[in-house]
């Protein structure tokens, strides 16, 4: 609903979430697949280099997202 | 001659032909008996119905003061001891719809008398209100006040004379209520009923309808990231870690604006996560997991994005109601194309 709102003042708006199917059917125009629930931009298990690595994965992903054109709904696992 | 069943009818300045939006700030006032759209309502509900009085309303005045206006509306209403109250129809008026919605919820409410209105299926009051009274399905437009009026009369008189209702056979949107039926047959049965009929291509109706989400046209893409100005929202419960604005862990009633400037990480002494929904340990200890301030402050610092607003917008998703998340989404869109942001990176929980 937030990320709607956004997109509807004309602001691209990616979220970042792990239950895709919700920001899907909710509507949301632009969505990246999370790590988990409770730390989606996070690792905390994994070595530190590769939480590093996982990270930066996820934010490309959200810029890769911003930067597109979309027609209907853009989803990037 | 039986009782007379007595009306409270509400209608904007339009449609009681006080004029356009030049008067749309007009204050609330009562006539007796039916005005404009009443007279219809008068003749389709016949003799046994008397529309006492119609109650009008500015459009803007209603939706401005919204909140702090309804308790005086209804000890108006209740003055007149009516037995049911019309509002509308308001087609697919944006504020009428939901002027309409938040009055006839009111009345349902505090009065304990059903309240009946008519919307365009897009109505913002649709979604709003239609848990809270009756909302006919009507057409887009004033052209359509042909089949509304009896469509809302026929549904008036039910609902006096005790009938059963029910959203398609009365054609109001449906209010999200269960109600126990008898029928022929187990669930097993009319599941494999139905599966059988999907398999053959044959017609079916599900048992249960899913809502269907508005949906928004997306926005343009960033051009130039390097000159786009960023900026941080959240709906995982982020908070100072005092919580001093006492952000709820469910069901939020705002959302936050936190301060990040000059910060090039969330540090845990400073911030966590009040959410009511998830394990928050890890958030707590570092709640960059849930907003990503260090990653992004680096893409600005190595000039691949233009820069970031030194505000995070934070809510707490779990068991927020629909309405409140709209309004926190249309609020911080605002906020943020008042401080010229580009493009957001919201994350979710």
């Amino acid at each position: 609903m937030l990320e709607k709102e956004l997109e509807r003042a004309g602001i691209p708006t990616v979220q970042i979430c792990t239950i895709l199917p919700i920001a899907q059917t909710a509507g949301a125009n632009r969505i990246v697949k999370a790590v988990a629930i409770p730390h989606p931009v996070g690792a905390p298990e994994l070595p530190p280099d590769e939480e590093r690595a996982l990270r930066s994965s996820i934010l490309e992903k959200a810029l890769q997202a911003l930067q597109t054109s979309v027609e209907t709904q853009l989803t990037i696992e | 001659m039986g009782k007379r069943y007595r009306v409270v009818h509400f209608i904007n300045q339009f449609f009681a032909q006080i004029g356009g939006e030049e008067k749309a700030d007009l204050p609330p006032s009562t006539a007796a008996g039916p005005v404009g759209p009443g007279l219809a309502f008068q003749a389709a509900l016949g003799d046994a119905f008397e529309i006492a009085a119609t109650l009008i309303c500015g459009d803007n005045y209603f939706a401005t003061h919204g909140e702090s206006l309804l308790p005086a509306l209804i000890e108006e209403i209740r003055s007149y001891a009516p037995d049911v109250v019309i509002a509308g129809p308001a087609f697919n008026a944006g504020r009428y719809g939901p002027n309409c919605g938040a009055l006839c919820a009111a009345v349902q409410r505090e009065l304990g008398i059903p309240a009946v209105t008519g919307m365009y299926c897009e109505n913002p009051g649709v979604d709003l209100y239609r848990r809270d009274c009756y909302i006919i399905e009507t057409q887009n437009s004033a052209v359509g006040m042909r089949r509304a009026v009896p469509a809302m009369s026929a549904l008036v008189k039910k609902l006096l004379r005790g009938q059963a209702v029910s959203p398609a056979g009365d054609g109001y949107f449906a209010k999200g209520i269960k109600r126990n039926v008898f029928v022929e047959k187990t669930g097993a049965d009319r599941a494999i009923d139905m599966l059988l009929a999907k398999l053959a291509g044959r017609p079916y109706q599900s048992e249960l309808v899913f809502p269907d989400f508005e949906r928004v046209p997306p926005a343009p893409p960033v051009r130039d990231l390097t000159r786009a100005r960023l900026a941080l929202v959240t709906d995982a419960g982020l908070t100072d870690r005092q919580n001093s604005a006492r952000l709820e862990s469910a069901r939020a009633t705002k959302f936050l604006e936190l301060n990040i400037g000059g910060m090039d990480t969330l540090s845990p002494e400073r911030f966590g996560s009040v959410h009511g929904g998830f394990d928050t340990t890890a958030a707590n200890r570092n709640p960059n997991v849930l907003v990503p301030l260090d990653l992004v402050r680096g893409l600005v610092r190595q000039g691949r994005a233009g820069g970031l607003l030194d505000t995070i917008y934070s809510t707490t998703g779990n068991g927020t109601s629909l309405k409140n998340a709209q309004r926190f989404g249309a609020e911080i869109a605002a906020k943020l194309r008042a401080q010229q942001v580009d493009a957001v990176i919201l994350t979710s929980t």
